[in-house]
């Protein structure tokens, strides 16, 4: 697991790499929130241009950041999907719930 | 059933075995010359089955996992992941997408991503005994 982050004007970016499955899923869960409850953004954005594949268990992730920012009455976006963890976000149907914006930023 | 090729894998019910079984199954899927999108879809459908193993048949123990591959004729990846975990006793409730015994560290998608990523999808279980999950998936056939 490798996670890079700044804030910028109350907006906290969360960059998240390499492969996302339930052999790392909890300690992205954990250091998002982490990260949510240290910096209070008004703003996060979970920037996914470098994963290269996720299951399921990216879901997770993302429905639990959502929690940690909706919590602190912020606003989660998602960008940078490649075509294989859209695909898996698309199927689960959490793009109705979360804002995706499309490619990079 | 004829099949053309085929391997076996077993391995302990460790995480870090999610990334090896996908990877393995895409390397012997490459055979059959799948698009990427193919093969993320393989890998996907993979990483939902093992890790189910890892995380729900074997909740306090290692145990064993086997995961078998043949090549059908007509371009068919045939997919066998089979454990001898604690087993599912309600599989129709199990299969419903968000359905999940696992809390907030789950999502409860795996099975819907398998049946939508797959193009034949079934699942067998026993309590007690263990859980079979069976994948096929049709490739395109390249020039
Ligand atoms: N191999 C297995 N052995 C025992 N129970 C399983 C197995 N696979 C799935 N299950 C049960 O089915 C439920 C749904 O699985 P799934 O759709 O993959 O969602 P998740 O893994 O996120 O819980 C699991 O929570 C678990 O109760
Ligand atoms: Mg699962």
């Amino acid at each position: 697991m490798r996670l890079t982050s700044y804030l910028q004007e109350g907006r906290l970016t969360i960059a998240l790499t390499g492969e996302i499955d339930h052999h790392c899923a909890k300690k992205y869960i954990d250091a998002i929130e982490g990260k949510i409850e240290a910096y209070m953004p008004n703003v996060c954005l979970l920037d996914f241009e470098d994963v290269t594949f996720m299951d399921s268990s990216g879901i997770a992730v993302v429905i639990n950041a959502m929690r940690s920012v909706t919590r602190i009455n912020g606003k989660l976006h998602v960008c940078g999907l490649r075509e294989q963890p859209l695909k898996v976000i698309r199927a689960s149907g959490i793009d109705k719930i979360i804002d995706i914006k499309e490619g990079a930023l | 059933m004829k099949f053309d090729n085929y391997m076996v894998l077993e391995f302990p019910s460790k995480s870090a075995n999610e990334g090896f079984a996908r990877s393995a199954v895409a390397c012997f899927a490459a055979q059959l010359d799948p698009t990427m999108e193919e093969l993320g879809d393989i890998r996907t459908a993979v990483s939902e089955a093992v890790t189910n193993c890892i995380v729900h048949a074997y909740p306090e123990e290692i145990g064993t996992i086997t995961v078998r591959c043949r090549i059908l004729k007509d371009q068919i990846l045939d997919i066998v992941i089979k454990d001898k975990g604690i087993g599912i006793a309600d599989l129709e409730q199990a299969r419903r997408p968000m359905f999940t015994t696992g809390g907030a560290e789950r999502s409860g998608m795996g099975f819907t991503i398998m049946e939508t990523f797959m193009t034949n999808f079934s699942v067998t279980s026993e309590p007690g005994k263990g859980t079979v999950v069976h994948m096929r998936r049709k490739l395109q056939r390249r020039k």
